[in-house]
């Protein structure tokens, strides 16, 4: 499904804030693989998935969805075959549009845009039927607009949007992070769900360790831009946030406890 | 009796120049751009269309259309400028606006293009009706009415266009890429695109009402642009404090239309009660800026009354 080869990547070269985030990344994803990544600051997370997204551009390397090459397909042009959600709650949908208008958008995702209505009347049937799943009460408030609704609220529209129309990849970058406890609860179950259901092939970033082990079939776990560690199935469901830390010292020989990955 | 032909001359006035506020209020408000070259897309339909009338007799109909393009043209060089060459918003407008002055006057061959005698779309309509005289009014006044009437079915034509074509796909599109373009881009849409399209469509409007004014006004000039946005802003920003908070699209487009008219309105009522034209501008600047702190004067005045 997805192939990532020798992926190298550099911000800032030559200057004073050169960092080389990406060092000769190699990943292969098999179909209906859910993926947790876990790492430190800096480990290049964002950036893997950035350049997956085609935010960016690697300066080495292939990017491989399903065999084609998108490493140099514009952000736009490669939107088609992936499901995206921010971490910032505000970056997936429209505000001033309406919940409807944004389901629209990410209906037709992939699709030519032309003169045809916006919406249709029996895609607002459909957009109510799909909010309903969200157990949000949002299917009542089709006509709301977006940035009227709570950062949770908008997360879970931004997953219904991209899984709309089923996605090759779910690319999830620490979509929770913005969340309290509870909506992050709810929104992590939302995702299981909709993956599950659509048998979705997903990437999700998190800094949680404990979510990164109990939701997904395969972990891995970033350091200075490579794969340090990459676990899967029943030896991947007996982990524990101490097998995590102790992993991660072995391997990078360095400190990766930062409060925020213990305390979560 | 003054004073009443000056409002009707402000409502015909109000109605060909609201054009220009929905063409602002595209790039402005809808795309979040701030685009200058409306200044000199405005000027550059009236050139057009007072050099195809004058010097190669087109039918005034036609001269509106050809305006029409050539302000399009002028919104995708600075679409282009902005997107392609990724100059800043403002800078790629005032680039295009620097460079439509030479043009016009190029156009022109000189600063101004009087319309004596020439067949305008007014003396046309004009020409449909009974004499003033058979009428029992002055010429003057059928003069206004027809710009009038002129003015009024543009402008409605193009706000029922503007409402169709922003419900559409793209025009969703359009309006998504000015609120939240990372969004937009994750959707699959080539945000470049659709930014370019806003421009060609507000500079196209804007050149079109360049066309309106100059056949109403009997004239083209250079430097008829000069202030065309603030004028424009200004007609948005009453419209939006008339009608508070309009619920749907059209009622936004037409708050805008009168906008432009009950602008014109206060212009000939102070002009009436004897403001220096030089001092125009002044007042004009003055009076959006009203309009645009009544909402925080409002809540200001509700603060100070719960703390008393």
């Amino acid at each position: 499904m997805l192939k990532i080869s020798n992926l190298y990547k550099t911000f800032n070269p030559n200057t004073v804030n050169e960092k080389q985030v990406l060092n000769g990344l190699n990943l292969e994803l098999k179909d209906g693989d859910f993926v947790t990544v876990i790492g430190g600051n800096g480990a290049g997370k964002s950036t893997m998935l950035n350049m997956i997204a085609g935010v960016h551009y690697p300066d080495q390397g292939v990017v491989l969805l399903d065999g084609e090459d998108i490493t140099y397909l514009p952000e736009y042009k490669r939107a088609k075959y992936l499901g995206r959600v921010f971490q910032d709650p505000m970056m997936g949908t429209a505000s001033n549009m309406e919940i409807q208008e944004n389901l629209a958008m990410a209906y037709r995702r992939g699709k030519k845009r032309g003169l045809g209505w916006g919406i249709t009347k029996e895609e607002k049937q459909l957009y109510t039927e799909k909010l309903k799943i969200l157990d949000l009460g949002l299917e009542t408030r089709l006509t709301s607009k977006a940035g009227l609704l709570s950062g949770g609220q908008r997360q879970a529209l931004t997953l219904l949007m991209a899984a709309l129309r089923k996605p090759k990849l779910l690319l999830l970058d620490e979509h929770t992070a913005a969340l309290d406890p509870k909506t992050a609860q709810k929104v992590l179950e939302l995702t299981e769900q909709i993956i599950r259901q659509n048998s979705l092939t997903a990437l999700m970033v998190t800094h949680n360790m404990k979510n990164a082990i109990q939701y997904g079939n395969r972990l891995i776990m970033m350091y200075d831009g490579k794969v340090i560690y990459d676990v899967s199935g029943e030896e991947k469901k007996q982990l524990q946030v101490s097998d995590l830390l102790e992993k991660f010292q072995s391997v990078s020989g360095g400190e990766f406890a930062n409060d925020r990955m213990i305390l979560s | 009796m003054n004073i009443v032909m000056a409002m009707f001359g402000a409502v015909s006035q109000g109605l060909t120049w609201a054009i220009l506020a929905l063409g602002v209020y595209i790039t402005f408000r809808i795309l979040d751009f701030a685009d200058m070259s409306c200044e000199g897309s405005f000027a550059l339909g009236g050139s057009v269309s007072a050099v195809l009338m004058v010097r190669l007799g087109w039918d005034p109909f036609l001269t509106v259309i050809a305006a029409t393009l050539a302000g399009m043209l002028a919104g995708y060089v600075t679409g282009f400028l902005h997107t392609k060459l990724k100059i800043p918003a403002i800078l790629s407008g005032i680039l295009t606006m620097i460079g439509l002055y030479s043009i016009n006057l190029r156009i022109m061959g000189q600063a101004n293009t009087p319309l004596l005698g020439q067949r305008t779309m007014i003396s046309i309509g004009k020409g449909l009706l009974p004499e003033a005289a058979e009428l029992g009014i002055l010429d003057s006044t059928l003069q206004t009415w027809v710009t009038m009437g002129i003015g009024l079915v543009f402008t409605v034509a193009v706000i029922g266009l503007l409402y169709w074509y922003f419900g559409t796909e793209v025009g969703c599109c359009i309006r998504a890429t000015g609120n939240n373009e990372v969004m937009v881009r994750a959707q699959g849409v080539n945000t470049d695109h659709m930014k370019i399209l806003g421009l060609v469509i507000s500079n196209g409007l804007i050149a079109l009402s360049g066309a309106l004014v100059t056949q109403s006004q009997g004239y083209a000039d250079v430097k008829m642009g000069v202030g065309a946005i603030v004028i424009g802003l200004a007609s948005i920003v009453i419209g939006e404090v008339l009608f508070l908070r309009p619920r749907n699209f059209a009622l936004r487009l037409f708050s805008i239309m009168i906008g432009s008219i009950i602008y014109r309105m206060i212009i000939a009522v102070v002009l009436q009660l004897g403001l220096n034209t030089d001092d125009l501008k002044l007042f004009t600047a003055i009076v959006v800026t009203i309009a645009l702190s009544i909402p925080a004067l409002k809540k200001n005045k509700a603060v100070v009354r719960k703390r008393s």
